[in-house]
């Protein structure tokens, strides 16, 4: 547990009578890719959104780089390293891709309390941004408003933004929705590399995607984590196959 | 490098605007410099306005507190100047002063603290609450002026000889209009640099999604609280400027009506565009004159213009012109 990169304990949250988040617990390790899987409403987003700060949980603790984070807001966490995507919503959807991943950059760098310089003639800015649409193969769609982009070209521009951050972990939600089949194995052996530079924490529909990639996978339902283990011990397991996978044995 | 159609159009707008009071004269219509004078001073404001709102989504229905504070800056300083009492702030005493530079100095800075204090308790909040707020902040402003009759309550305050900048006689009219469009061109200076800066583009993803820019790591609340302040100064400098104009301040600078018109002017010329708000406070004040002059009811006018706008031209007059904005 000591090298992990994020660690949650005991995490509970209800809304009402409705136990979102039930005494969960998980972590992830450097290098690898822990899928996060479960039914419709098991909770998996409620979850993501305790970790990256936008929703508090009634209790329970989340420690990221070894310190803990339950207090800090989603600002303070993104600054240390926190990278997340989102389903849906663009970043900046009147903005092109490139200076999408050019905010990323800025954030990175510090400040954004300048108030003079202009940014689209500022190299600093600029190039590793550009760098970041080449490695999701999106640099030649770099001058095109992100509402102007597909929904597949959205999601590698959401990665791109992960990846300008210079991102400790990842948390992606859902990365592979609304993308057709050459997208999806484009982005499942991107990810396979990515893991490389900062462990993922990946919700998933895709089955063929998790079982490829994942390196552990964690079953989540009713806001309670049923299993958790290799690909093959999920796969075998008999709770698993009755609550998730629909077998009836 | 080619000019844009919104750069030909900025540059006609500035033309026309630089122009018409020379015109005027030559005409033998002094009043109309006037009218370009108001014209300037309004895009002022609006330019203001225009940073908290264009760039930033921040419908702030309260700018009229900042417009009415620069306005009592000018006329309280000019008063005690002009009587030749120190003003007593308690701790210290202010002289009063004649000098523009001073007084919109002074300004500047009331109209900033005051922003600081509004937009640290409205920017918690958003939407049709953040509208609610301001507005509510600035009536309190309107009500305070109203029932401060040290400096003439609901009467207003005179400014019995307009304040001097060195070595520009603002008596003459053409002088005056040339003081406030410099002021103008300056303020839009401002503006474009700071909408191609990193501020500005944290400000406008802030705009576009508050949720995703925290996400990122950058604040959304102080970022969007910073332009607040740079806003709400603008529209200060531009309400001294009102004052001196006008020679007299009274608390319907303060009021609902003014926040209500400076954002008509910056919807009719043109949401988060650089002239925008100039071509806005153009329209407003010929709409104010010519249709003024015709009947009382010039407003019911108004709002037909600004129907139209909002239905069929979303973009106000410059986008209308120029078609729709590229971020690059």
């Amino acid at each position: 547990m000591a090298d992990a990169v994020l660690a949650v304990r005991n995490l509970c949250k209800s809304f009402g009578a409705l136990k979102a988040t039930e005494n969960v617990s998980l972590d992830l390790k450097p290098g690898e890719i822990h899928a996060l899987i479960g039914p419709n409403g098991a909770g998996k987003s409620t979850l993501i959104h305790q970790i990256a700060g936008t929703l508090a949980p009634d209790s329970g603790d989340i420690d990221f780089l070894g310190r803990p984070v339950g207090h800090l807001g989603v600002v303070e966490r993104a600054r240390m390293g926190l990278g997340r995507s989102f389903q849906v919503s663009s970043l900046a959807p009147e903005f092109s891709a490139l200076r999408n991943v050019m905010l990323a950059v800025q954030s990175r760098q510090g400040s954004s309390f300048r108030f003079f310089r202009p940014v689209m003639g500022d190299a600093s800015l600029i190039e590793p941004a550009m760098a970041s649409l080449e490695r999701v193969g999106l640099a030649t769609r770099a001058r095109v408003p992100a509402a102007e982009l597909s929904h597949g070209e959205r999601r590698q521009l959401e990665i791109a933004i992960a990846l300008a951050l210079g991102s400790q972990a990842f948390l992606l939600d859902e990365p592979m929705a609304g993308m057709g089949p050459e997208g999806s194995r484009s982005l499942t052996g991107f990810l396979d590399r990515l893991r490389e530079e900062a462990p993922i924490l990946l919700v998933e529909h895709d089955m063929d995607a998790v079982f490829a990639l994942a390196d552990r996978v964690s079953v989540l339902v009713y806001g309670r984590i049923i299993a958790s283990g290799t690909v093959d011990q999920v796969r075998t397991d008999p709770e698993v196959r009755r609550a998730y996978l629909g077998d009836p044995a | 490098m080619t000019i844009s159609r919104e750069t030909a159009i900025n540059v006609t707008l500035a033309l026309i605007l630089l122009a018409m009071p020379f015109l005027a004269l030559q005409l033998g219509k002094p009043f109309y410099v006037t009218l370009a004078t108001r014209m300037a001073i309004l895009g002022l404001a609006a330019v203001g306005l225009n940073l908290a709102l264009g760039l930033g989504g921040l419908v702030s229905f309260g700018h009229a507190a900042f417009f009415g504070v620069g306005g009592y800056a000018a006329g309280i300083l000019a008063s005690h100047a002009f009587a030749g009492q120190p003003l007593n702030l308690g701790l210290f005493a202010l002289p009063g002063t004649n000098q523009m530079l001073v007084v919109w100095s002074v300004a500047v800075l009331a109209g900033g603290l005051l922003a600081a204090a509004i937009g640290v308790i409205s920017l918690r909040t958003s939407g049709v609450y953040f509208i609610m707020i301001t507005l509510a902040f600035a009536q309190m402003t309107y009500y305070f002026a109203i029932s401060w009759p040290a400096y003439g309550g609901e009467d207003g305050l005179s400014i019995t000889i307009r304040n001097v900048v060195p070595g520009i006689n603002t008596l003459i009219p053409i002088n005056y209009f040339l003081v406030c469009y410099a002021l103008l061109l300056t303020a839009l200076l401002i503006f474009a640099l700071i909408r191609g800066s990193r501020f500005g583009a944290a400000l406008q993803a802030s705009r576009q999604n508050k949720l995703r820019v925290a996400s990122i790591g950058i604040a959304p609340f102080r970022i969007g609280l910073v332009a607040f302040i740079i806003s709400g100064m603008i529209t200060a400098l531009s309400g001294a400027l009102y004052a001196d104009l006008n020679r007299f301040v009274s608390p319907s600078m303060l009021s609902w009506h003014m926040s209500g018109e400076l954002i008509i002017i910056v919807v009719l010329g043109g949401v988060g565009r650089l002239w925008g708000p100039v071509a806005g406070a153009m329209l407003f004040v010929v709409f104010e004159f010519v249709l003024g002059g015709l009947t009382e009811r010039w407003q019911f006018f108004l709002g037909l213009a600004l129907l139209a706008v909002v239905l069929f031209a979303r973009g106000g007059l410059v986008g209308f012109l120029a078609g729709r904005m590229r971020h690059g």
